[in-house]
């Protein structure tokens, strides 16, 4: 087998390449990330709610969308979404960026309803007692949410919230499939002009790798920082 | 609609077979059920290896799992394009490019749900085989990992469903599953986009959602017979 030599990949023109990839991906996940956080805490909402419509139409897009794969997602919002759209939005989107704007909606509905139930199953662990014993003591509504429920909350849900996090960064992967110049496409274009499939994969998986390992490293130190505790 | 189903209905749900390869809805239920059943064994395995004492089984494995955790399955799928035929010396399709990719991938993923399962069961049980002088290898056989399939067995349905929607990605390698008999359909029709990709959401939909409703279903009778289940999936 022929030798292998990264510094092709990591100088140069392809480094730029890779490096705009790997930029224009963290940039995907944390947009998603902001517009899912409050997407998916009023569909949890929506789906604890005592209101009969708010529910059915909270569950239906929780099921409508996680049934679906994420690609299938992608390719909707690109090729049939605009389709929908009257001449002048559409042309609005195409003369701005179209594969990132599809990008960000498919990866933020996807994203959000895996959240959604988190959140859900979160607010469901504190027992109801919690709250009415901090109003009993005389706790007004907000400081017992902010004193006594929300503390109790945030640490059964942040750690699966990390782990969708981690799944969205991997997932920002697939963005490729509609031409957004996320990382796996600047190392499948890299690949293309350079043939140096080991060194450009290898780097590219390293990439991934780290910010991988470091959002499980974080989740790790919240738990033992902050460990669920029974009630 | 109608006259788009009436055309491309029999294309979306096998492809071209029997005139050619098979494809469309078929194929992606039969890489998803193949890859699920491979993956079950080395599942089972890598979580034995990490639970093993000897640190030489356990390291190797503990790190292959929080690599293919951390690693896109896209990725895992361009290393198999890629290098599978300088590896075995000779042209590898499709499908096995896929089939390789998702069973080392769901291997991972079912390691740490048959880890949680044998973990989550209570240490008498093992001990109480061994007492009564059954070896490791009979406990296991015969006292741990029967109750741990049963009790895994909703979660080994979800991970199907997880395993389908992973199927999807076969389209970007060229697979002739149903999202790329989908787009296929679409760049012949080019007017109706909307349409056909709603059809592939509707197909994926019914499929995906009937098995997590029948996962649902499984735990819920699980839950209703065994207390036990009840007490570790809390």
């Amino acid at each position: 087998m022929a030798q292998f030599d990264f510094s092709v990949v990591t100088t140069g023109e392809f480094r730029q390449w890779l490096v705009q990839g790997f930029l224009l991906s963290l940039r995907l996940t944390a947009l998603t990330w902001i517009l899912s956080l409050p997407l998916a805490t009023a569909v949890a909402l929506a789906r604890l709610s005592s209101v009969r419509p708010l529910r059915w139409l909270s569950t239906g897009f929780v099921e409508g969308i996680r049934n679906i794969p994420l690609l299938v997602h992608f390719l909707f919002w690109y090729f049939a979404f605009p389709e929908l759209l009257p001449e002048s939005a559409r042309n609005w989107l195409y003369d701005h960026d179209a594969e990132t704007v599809c990008a960000v909606i498919a990866l933020t509905l996807y994203t959000s309803c895996y959240m959604a139930e988190d959140i859900r199953s979160g607010i469901r662990a504190v027992p109801v007692v919690q709250l009415e014993a901090a109003r009993t003591l005389g706790f007004g509504f907000l400081s017992s949410m902010r004193r006594v429920v929300l503390p109790q909350a945030l640490r059964i849900v942040v750690p699966p919230l990390l782990s969708q996090t981690l799944d969205l960064w991997k997932n920002t992967s697939i963005a490729t499939v509609i031409g957004t110049g996320e990382l796996m496409y600047q190392a499948q274009r890299v690949e293309t002009a350079s043939f140096r499939g080991v060194e450009t994969f290898g780097v590219t998986t390293l990439a991934y790798l780290s910010v991988s390992l470091a959002i499980t490293a974080a989740a790790v130190l919240f738990q033992r920082g902050f460990p669920a505790r029974p009630t | 609609m109608i006259e788009l189903l009436r055309t491309y209905g029999v294309y979306f749900l096998i492809g071209q077979f029997p005139h050619g390869p098979l494809g469309g809805l078929a194929l992606t239920v039969l890489l998803g059920a193949a890859a699920l059943v491979l993956a079950f064994p080395l599942g089972v395995l890598l979580a034995l290896m990490r639970l093993s004492a000897s640190a030489a089984l356990r390291w190797p494995v503990t790190a292959l799992v929080y690599v293919v955790r951390g690693t896109p399955l896209l990725m895992v799928i361009f290393w198999a394009y890629f290098f599978l035929p300088s590896l075995t010396g000779q042209k590898t399709g499709q499908f096995a490019t896929m089939l390789a990719a998702l069973v080392l991938f769901d291997g991972a993923y079912l390691a740490e749900v048959v880890r949680a399962g044998i973990q989550g069961l209570a240490r008498g049980q093992t001990e109480a085989a061994r007492s009564l002088g059954l070896s490791y290898a009979t406990t296991l056989q015969r006292v741990v990992l029967p109750q741990v399939f049963r009790n895994m067995l909703p979660s080994l349905v979800n991970q199907f469903v997880t395993t389908l929607k992973d199927t999807s990605l076969g389209y970007i390698i060229g697979l002739q599953e149903l999202s790329f008999v989908a787009s296929q359909v679409n760049s012949q029709v080019v007017v109706h986009p909307v349409a056909i990709y709603g059809i592939l959401a509707l197909l994926y939909f019914a499929l995906c959602f009937g098995l997590s409703r029948f996962a649902y279903a499984l735990e819920r009778r699980a839950a209703r017979v065994d207390p036990e289940f009840r007490a570790a999936n809390a």
